[in-house]
């Protein structure tokens, strides 16, 4: 893959907007059939440019409108905002406390910083292979919830482009909850609770919720490769105190002793699973048995939602298939049906697809003659010719299910309204 | 809803009709009231219903909500007030007529500002609490068919089908129980309550609710139709403002409440930025301590931590010029470049002054927003101590601070009991022993805004302050009742309140003009508390009969 340099991304980002960006599948996501007037005239989006300039209330009338801008303003980043009372460009001349949001997907950002404390692999903004395996649990465990548990049928998974995944939800009677009803869902789906000041962050209760349950069946499936191998969190005194330090007081010394005589995190663990399920459970309030075992395998697998990215209807957040400026990569769809095999590190950067679409432009302008056309031809086919391709065939898929459903509705409107 | 001068003609219902108009002993006050009555009538239903949920607000700080205690107390205080709570054999129609119109008029006093609502609705849904849950089960089905809350029961089958699941999830059945409890389904944003913390069952966009646990469910829709017919209300005001006799009355309720939580123009420019490092030992409460030291130390906070304490520092008088500086420097210590600090955060520092975007004067947050909203993660400092913590890391804090290892048992126990705000006010109490008997001349400022008040250094304990705000809120009501009731000014022999030298009705009169004087503190304390609509309505009145 071609080396992705920041210096230049103008040039890189001029040819994207041109020929590769989807744009007419991303307005066609946005416009979610035209069923309601004026629905993608009313979204926010907002651009931040070179020089870190950043301009909200960006709106734009329609597909070739929204094209020539993208083309003209050249955006670094592209955040999508909500669908509002009014256009948003217009915004100012709407009388005070008349220009509202609306309506907006239900989103969840899912960032591998606020994983620190339970990884050992990498900090803050990196990412590697081993780490990412807490991705792809966050991503089964939460879908599974919003699919089963919620209803809900249109979700769009998307990788940041750095260090996290995002999730669109754009079932139409989501996109109108309100903003206690999103912050409701964010607390129904949060397990890990706790600061720095907190040692020990989750804490099962007796009965424990079908929800938390299926999780945790979720994480069984990945927490010898991805804990006791990977990340190896019982390897040596230093990192099996942490998780003492989840663990009752009155363990500890046995297992101290016995994780030294112990070689591998695989045996230490098996070991501290009999343990808990021998120790009596009458200590108030420090719970044995499987709770325990769970208790560690969520604290060190459950997924860290940011309440605050999802619970308001007017939050701005990344747009699928932009450009992260760091490090160069399309934020592109996740297939869910591929989700173990999902390789952050294989996603196309903007310098990677740029230079394949030079290739190929170059061999196939020598067959065209017409400019113009071959502009338009190319526009079409120019992504598919490049590493974006099968990402965009995701989105594709994740919109045919959206037409689907929305013909469903249109028909059940229908026939009720012929019933009298 | 019509007013008479006239002296007022009881509507005669007989025996049935008047049972028939009010069956339960609890309504959702769906429909207006509609028959005639006098503007006496009209201010006494309006006081008591106030005196009410007052109450209700009182103790529901001072006691721990649905214990024995507080029922007990709550359904003292409303058949003290006469208002309808419970079935009983004697004629509940007077009660209950009560309840509905008075509800009815403090929508008007109350619908005109966010936080008016949100106390209006907060305390309105206390009571609907209580009244429930004394109500027999077997009205509870009537009820809900008479409010129109259509949930349906689900079959046998359906319920054979998810037994364990359901049983799993609901806190409230205990065991293998459920042949006999009725399950309803009902679309899940519905059972917002149940379903955010997990305490029921959800498949495929339903939750399964127990009826035990219909509560909550009763409550959330209680809430949404409360909010929105507040919001119609206030749309509607203008026309029952034009009315003659209401306007003096609905007037000065919506010009005497700015709808802040505490005079912040009173304190703007009162502090400086050296004085914040000891006031931050000496008299912060320990979240804004522990996001002083945490700034201090790293020179940077996250979002959550500058939200909350850059807006707890504006309520206690930073000047955005201040606030400014004081950000800026603390961010620069920590290598960051000037002016990445003048794109990035001034931006938010003035928009949090109301002086971007759409130019919200924001309140700093309240305790319960602090407890119940935006827990805190790895990375930040903000939150309630007593909420967030480990119980040992709480305790070894509490320990630097020198607090005695009595006063940190107490606040330990009371945190184990979630009474997080009664702990914080122990920690108050431990910390603060002096009685200041300057106490006019003292500014009081907030940081704790449910009782709103925090102290300057030597202030008296914040026990005592909310016992006297409480006491002497009795006292303005009674005092202003009074001074309506007979056209008579206190005088400073009345003993209407602990020794204080200033005179009630001087701080009424002097408030109602001008918020801000030197000895008029209690009172911009005072107006902090929506009791005081009402109560300037009457001095009002007071005034205009001489």
């Amino acid at each position: 893959m071609e080396p992705f340099d920041p210096a230049e991304l103008p040039e890189l980002l001029k040819l994207y907007y041109r020929r590769l960006f989807p744009y007419a599948q991303y307005y066609r996501w946005l416009n979610y059939g035209g069923v309601v007037k004026n629905y993608f005239q009313h979204r926010e989006f907002s651009f931040t440019l070179k020089d870190d300039i950043y301009i909200r209330y960006q709106s734009f009338n329609n597909q070739s409108d929204l094209e020539k801008e993208m083309q003209k303003m050249n955006p670094y980043k592209i955040d999508i905002g909500a669908v509002y009372s009014h256009r948003p460009n217009q915004h100012n001349t709407v009388k005070l406390g008349a220009f509202q949001a609306q309506e907006k997907e239900l989103v969840f950002d899912i960032d591998m910083t606020d994983y620190d404390d339970v990884r050992r692999c990498c900090s803050s903004a990196d990412i590697c292979s081993k780490c990412w395996t807490l991705m792809t649990m966050a991503i089964r465990i939460i879908d599974r919830a919003l699919k089963e548990d919620f209803g809900f049928k249109h979700r769009l998974w998307v990788y940041s482009g750095r260090r996290g995944v995002h999730c669109w939800v754009c079932d139409e009677s989501v996109r109108k909850l309100s903003s206690a009803v999103r912050s409701g869902i964010v607390e129904y789906l949060s397990l890990v609770k706790g600061g720095q000041d907190v040692k020990k962050k989750v804490h099962l209760s007796e009965n424990v919720h079908p929800f938390v349950r299926k999780s945790i069946s979720i994480i069984k499936k990945y927490f010898e490769g991805y804990a006791l191998v990977g990340q190896d969190i019982l390897e040596n005194k230093e990192s099996w105190d942490k998780i003492l330090a989840l663990v009752p007081e009155t363990m500890h010394n046995d297992l101290q002793q016995n994780f030294q005589k112990h070689h591998s995190s695989l045996q230490r663990w098996e070991y501290l699973k009999k343990a808990a399920s021998q120790c009596p459970s009458n200590i108030k309030n420090e719970k044995c048995g499987p709770w325990l075992e769970w208790e560690i395998m969520l604290q060190y697998c459950f997924p860290r939602l940011d309440i605050n990215v999802s619970k308001g209807i007017n939050h701005l957040l990344k747009s699928p298939f932009s450009v992260h400026p760091k490090t160069g990569r399309i934020s592109v769809p996740i297939d869910l049906q591929k989700v173990d095999q999902f390789d952050p590190f294989a996603v196309p950067t903007i310098s990677s697809i740029c230079h394949e679409l030079d290739a190929i432009f170059t061999s196939e302008a020598e067959k065209e003659e017409n400019q113009a056309e071959s502009d338009i031809k190319h526009r079409t086919r120019d992504y598919k010719k490049t590493s974006l391709a099968p990402y965009v065939k995701v989105f594709e898929q994740f919109l045919e299910n959206l037409d689907k459903s929305r013909k469903g509705e249109l028909l059940k409107k229908s026939d009720l309204q012929k019933d009298f | 809803m019509e007013f008479s001068g006239v002296k007022r003609r009881k509507p005669w219902l007989i025996g049935d009709q008047r049972k028939a108009s009010y069956p339960h002993s609890l309504q959702f006050y769906l429909q207006p009231p509609s028959e005639n009555i006098s503007l006496i009538e009209f201010e006494n239903l309006a006081i008591d219903r106030l005196k009410l949920l007052k109450s209700v607000e009182n103790l529901g700080v001072s006691y721990v909500k649905g214990t024995e205690l507080y029922q007990s107390k709550l359904e003292a205080e409303i058949r003290r007030l006469k208002f309808s709570y419970r079935e009983s054999l004697e004629d509940e129609y007077e009660p209950r007529r009560k309840d509905h119109i008075s509800h009815f008029i403090l929508r008007l006093a109350y619908c005109q500002s966010e936080d008016l609502r949100r106390w209006f609705i907060q305390q309105e849904m206390d009571l609907l609490r209580f009244r429930f849950s004394i109500l027999p089960k077997d009205k509870i089905q009537s009820f809900l068919q008479d409010s129109h809350l259509h949930f349906e029961a689900i079959s046998e089958e359906e319920k054979n089908l998810r037994e364990q699941e359901i049983i799993a999830s609901s806190t409230s059945l205990g065991g293998p129980k459920l042949e006999l409890e009725y399950v309803y389904k009902i679309p899940f944003a519905d059972a917002l309550d149940l379903f955010r913390g997990r305490k029921v069952y959800l498949e495929n966009g339903f939750a399964y609710v127990p009826l035990k646990d219909i509560v909550a469910i009763i409550l959330n829709e209680f809430r949404a139709k409360l909010s929105k017919a507040l919001a119609l209300t206030a749309r509607s005001l203008p026309a029952v403002q034009s009315d003659e006799r209401l306007q003096p009355l609905l007037n000065h309720l919506s010009h005497s409440y700015i709808g802040q939580d505490y005079s912040i123009q009173g304190n703007a420019g009162k502090i400086s930025l050296d004085q914040i490092d000891s006031l931050s030992t000496k008299s912060f409460p320990p979240c804004m301590r522990q996001l002083h030291k945490a700034l201090r130390e790293n020179h940077h906070l996250r979002h959550g931590g500058r939200m909350q304490y850059g807006l707890f520092l504006k309520g206690i008088g930073l000047t955005l010029e201040q606030a400014l500086q004081f950000w800026k420097q603390e961010f620069i210590k920590g290598k960051m470049d000037p002016d990445k600090f003048d794109k990035g955060y001034s931006y938010n520092i003035r928009h949090s002054f109301g002086k971007e975007g759409k130019r919200t004067d924001y309140t700093p947050f309240s305790c319960l927003k602090i407890i119940l909203t935006n827990p805190p993660s790895q990375g930040d400092y903000h939150g309630c101590p007593f909420r967030h913590s480990d119980p040992e890391l709480l305790k070894q804090k509490l320990q630097s601070y020198k607090i005695t290892p009595g006063g940190i048992s107490q606040i330990l126990d009371l945190v184990k009991g979630t009474h997080y705000q009664v702990a914080c006010q122990k920690y108050f109490e431990m910390t603060h022993n002096s009685r200041d008997p300057d106490l006019d001349n003292r500014r009081l400022l907030t940081a704790c805004p449910v009782l709103g008040m925090y102290a300057l250094p030597t202030m008296p304990t914040v026990g005592t302050i909310f016992k006297d705000i409480v006491l002497r809120e009795q006292c303005v009501v009674e005092t202003a009742w009074m001074v309506y009731m007979t056209g008579r000014r206190i005088t400073e022999n009345d003993d209407m309140n602990r020794g204080e030298k200033e005179t009630e009705s001087q701080s009424l009169e002097s408030s109602v003009n001008e918020r801000k004087r030197p000895g008029g503190q209690w009172m911009s304390v005072i107006m902090t508390f929506p009791v005081n609509i009402l109560l300037f309505l009457y001095i009002l009145l007071a005034q205009c009969r001489g």
